[in-house]
């Protein structure tokens, strides 16, 4: 116990003309359950009042925290200092805009994202609210919520060798949410409407099957089994596609 | 300046301010929602447990129906809800689930068969009819006499929230993200939109809308300890005092929940005690069953938050860095029983704290958890004072909840209350046009930005702006919190006084350039302040105890003097808020009656011959 802690902290605010990316170093002595949430507002509120950096539930569930910790994508509000060594390295996610320091943007990546896959049930039906709900199978139900687990956090995009030489990338986290729907039985599109979304080196032809995405996920989503599927699925669409007969 | 133009004007992309902002892009209507964070990190998504609707799906819920759900809501608010409000969210809840399962929410459904349930401590058996197979199923909460709460696994917020934001992309509204409304703009009589920060830039922009709504959730973070996210500090709420002319409601109505983990404050369930966990002192010593012999750590919400605060009070806490906090004990409940029935639990656990609760104690204390109080509005979601002012969600005070907030009811209140409310802005927007006057919108922005500009230059003093935060924290802690007595108040509101006239000397010690943190902080502040001085006074002057409101020196419910709301204001410069009263309800389909819970004496409306 009582370790000082030495943090190298990358520094740049874009919206400052004086501003050139830097590290910054600040020391903390640790205390007992000192999450990388704490110690980064000890240092906010003790040594520089205007070093960015989000958090928002500070409790695992909203993703607004993630960042490279001593190299590595994750959560820092569920980072204990204790499972790191004296020197603790923190810059801000790759792939998204740089906000500044260790802030980025990933509310319109995810935004857009959400429009390109068109991430909503499609349906035709008109909702009766004097009807019971239609049912479903509970096993399916709770099938779909494992998938809809993902908080947006941006780690596996930011660890993506695909995302980083194609901005224009899916990415898992889109891939993923593709899936969602194509597992819910109350979106009614087609095979094809789905191979119109990602059958392309921007959706599932892109990914190289790495699982860096995997590796990262702090919410341990089975990526790699939806990135299987889809490309699996993604395949027959694809084939049927050049049968004329089967083309729609 | 960048200036926006738009219909409606949702200050907020939680449940509540989407729900709202759904019905009125489903009517055609442009709509604009803000939000301090991307939508989805809104604190919506943190809500695990789920929410209430009476659908009787369920071998436990048989026989609910909206008339049962009312008379929970009402008891659960100590009798100081509206009523005509209760009922009408009581009978739309169910619709509102139905509608959400339609738009993609993964609901847990019915599985016909016999399966097993735990009830303190016990093991019981249930049944599920097949007929219902494949049905929402819903889970028990406190306060509740049916099985009532409808969940997806632990994630229920996580998911409504993103099946809501789902259909508003689907919709076409607009969500700017990173941004924080400043003030509203308004001549005094109508509401004409906002002025807005850009934390991405620094950059301050203006929204003008016909309908503006406050949808901006808790204030929890005017309190050191809380389980709120860190962004819910009130901004809403604040800009909504700043008026002069809306009024907020019951500020002083507060709930407290005796687990949050040390030092983060996150949430542990109920659940814990339930099935059998303890509370121990700094001696290890199980203290509970001296104050409670018969329900220990089993009593209501706020009667052990109220015991464990009375018991640190006498030394016996165990002291940290973050301050002093009690032990939960779950050891002996078993891994296999942490491991599936506590998951959650276990995980947070080792998550946050880096600890086993199999082997190891785990640090709480009594955490801030709810404001029942926030904007006032009346049963169409309209804010008093202001015309074209809405506001839903845990940031009004629409009031279903009175003193009291039943778990379940709050997550279920915002796509209810945003339904019906959203209904009436389509009216509203159907029937009203404005006009809006240059200067006035060119002086709301300058009056930011002069702002803004002193702060920077220091020109009103170098206050810390941390330092000014942490008197408040420790004012309303020790005079505002669990416990109320009117010595305490007294001293709590004089010391927050003093901490008002000093968060308006703030001077900043970084440059304040773009999304600067500490310039945010210090444009919040002094509206924080005002906050906690609408919660202190108005707990300073309700001499009663009702729901989460106790105060030691008048431990009895007065239903002669009290059955009323309060309704806080803030005359522009001036050192306190204007407090005035109103019945709490128009119509009394249940007369006050126990409340079920805590003990305590009442003194009736009508005292009896
Ligand atoms: C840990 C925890 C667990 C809970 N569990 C349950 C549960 O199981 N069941 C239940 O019924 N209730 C639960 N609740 C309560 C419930 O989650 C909240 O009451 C509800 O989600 C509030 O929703 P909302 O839409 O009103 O606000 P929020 O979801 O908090 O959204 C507020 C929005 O306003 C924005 N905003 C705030 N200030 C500004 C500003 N100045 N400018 C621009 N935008 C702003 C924010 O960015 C956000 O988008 C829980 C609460 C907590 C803290
Ligand atoms: S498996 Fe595909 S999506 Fe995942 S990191 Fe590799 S390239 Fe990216
Ligand atoms: S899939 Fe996992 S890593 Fe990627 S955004 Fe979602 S939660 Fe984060
Ligand atoms: S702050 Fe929400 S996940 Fe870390």
């Amino acid at each position: 116990m009582a370790r000082n802690l030495t943090f190298s902290i990358f520094r740049y605010n874009p919206q400052d003309p004086v501003s050139v990316p830097h590290t910054d170093t600040f020391v903390l002595d640790e205390t007992n359950h000192m999450t990388l949430f704490i110690a980064l507002n000890r240092i906010r509120e003790e040594q520089d009042p205007g070093l960015q950096f989000d958090f928002c539930c500070r409790a695992g569930i909203c993703g607004a925290c993630a960042m490279v910790v001593n190299g590595r994508p994750g959560l820092a509000c569920h980072t204990k200092t204790k499972d790191l060594p004296d020197a603790i390295t923190l810059m801000p996610l790759p792939f998204f805009t740089l906000v500044g320091d260790l802030s980025v943007d990933t509310g319109t990546w995810f935004r857009n994202m959400a429009q390109r896959v068109r991430s909503w049930v499609h349906t035709d039906k008109e909702f009766d609210p004097k009807a019971l709900e239609e049912r479903m199978d509970n096993a399916v139900a709770e099938e779909i919520y494992e998938l809809e687990r993902c908080i947006e956090c941006g780690c596996c995009v930011a660890a993506c060798g695909t995302a980083i030489m194609r901005p224009d990338f899916l990415g898992a986290a889109g891939l993923n949410r593709l899936a969602r729907f194509v597992l819910d039985p109350r979106d009614k599109r087609t095979e094809q409407d789905y191979f119109d979304i990602v059958g392309n080196d921007q959706g599932i032809f892109g990914c190289m099957g790495l699982l860096a995405c995997e590796d990262v996920c702090p919410k341990h989503l089975p990526l790699q089994d939806q990135l299987g599927m889809l490309r699996w699925k993604m395949g027959w669409a694809g084939i049927m596609n050049l049968l004329p007969w089967k083309r729609k | 300046m960048q200036t926006f133009h738009t219909d409606l004007l949702c200050i907020g992309a939680g449940l509540a301010g989407e729900r709202v902002a759904i019905e009125a892009a489903a009517a055609g209507f442009d709509v604009t929602c803000l939000s301090l964070v991307p939508a989805r990190r809104s604190h919506s998504s943190a809500a695990q447990g789920g929410m209430q609707a009476a659908l009787g799906n369920c071998a436990m819920g048989e026989g609910d129906s909206p008339d049962v759900h009312f008379e929970d809501t009402v008891k659960g608010s100590d009798w100081g809800c509206d009523q005509e409000v209760a009922r009408l969210f009581c009978d739309n809840a169910p619709i509102a689930m139905r509608q959400l399962a339609a738009w993609g929410v993964p609901w847990n459904r019915v599985v016909p068969g016999k399966s097993t349930y735990f009830k303190g401590g016990k093991l019981f058996e249930k049944e599920e009819k097949q007929e219902k197979e494949g049905l929402i199923t819903a889970r028990a909460f406190g306060g509740t006499a049916k099985w009532r709460t409808c969940y997806t696994s632990d994630g229920t917020g996580h998911t409504v929230l993103y099946t809501m934001d789902n259909r508003a992309v689907q919709l076409g509204v607009a969500v700017h993200d990173k941004v924080e409304a400043l003030s509203l703009i308004h001549d005094g009589e109508n509401c004409l939109g906002a002025v807005v920060r850009c934390l991405k830039t620094g950059e301050l922009r203006v929204y003008l809308a016909r309908v503006t709504l406050i949808a901006t959730g808790g204030f929890g973070r005017i309190y050191r300890e809380s389980t709120n996210a860190v962004i819910n500090d009130g901004g809403g709420l604040i800009i909504a005092l700043d008026t002069g002319v809306v009024p907020l409601g019951n500020m002083e109505a507060v709930q407290f929940h005796p687990t949050g983990i040390v030092p983060t404050d996150i949430l542990v369930t109920e659940g814990c005690r339930g099935d059998g966990g303890t509370l121990l002192d700094k001696n290890e010593h199980r203290f509970m069953p001296d104050y409670e012999p018969d329900k220990a750590e089993l009593a209501s919400r706020d009667v052990v938050s109220r015991w464990m605060t009375h018991h640190m009070r006498q030394g016996l806490g165990v002291p940290s860095p973050y301050g002093d906090h009690l032990w939960l004990d779950i050891r002996h409940l078993g891994c296999h029983h942490l491991a599936t029935k506590l998951r959650e639990v276990d995980e947070i656990c080792k998550n946050f704290l880096g600890i086993d609760p199999a082997k190891n104690l785990i640090p709480v204390r009594p955490t801030q958890h709810y404001s029942m109080g926030g904007v006032r509005t009346d049963k169409n979601g309209l804010a008093y004072g202001l015309k074209g002012l809405f506001s839903a969600g845990e940031a009004a005070c629409w009031d279903m909840h009175g003193f009291n907030r039943l778990g379940g009811n709050s997550l279920a209140e915002t796509v209810v209350a945003g339904m019906i409310v959203g209904a009436k802005v389509v009216d509203y927007l159907r029937d009203h046009q404005v006009s809006y006057p240059t200067g006035l919108v060119r002086d709301s922005a300058a009056q930011q930005q002069d702002r803004i500009k002193r702060l920077i230059s220091k020109a009103d003093g170098k206050e810390n702006v941390f330092t000014v935060r942490n008197s408040m924290y420790d004012a309303l802690m020790h005079g505002a919190g669990i416990f109320r007595n009117g010595k305490d108040l007294e001293a709590c509101v004089q010391t927050l006084q003093e901490v008002h006239e000093r968060a308006n000397k703030i001077g900043l010690r970084s440059n304040g350039r773009g999304a600067n943190p500490e310039l945010a902080l210090a444009l919040r502040l002094p509206g924080m302040v005002r906050l906690a001085l609408c919660v202190a006074q108005g707990a300073l002057q309700r001499t009663e105890s009702r729901g989460s409101h106790a105060r030691e020196d008048h431990p009895e419910r007065n239903d002669r003097d009290w059955l009323v709301r309060t309704l806080a204001t803030w005359q522009p410069g001036a050192p306190l808020p204007t407090l005035n009263y109103e019945p709490v309800s128009q119509v009394w389909s249940i007369p006050p009656g126990e409340r079920g819970y805590g003990g305590g004496k009442i003194i009736p409306a009508e005292p009896k011959e």
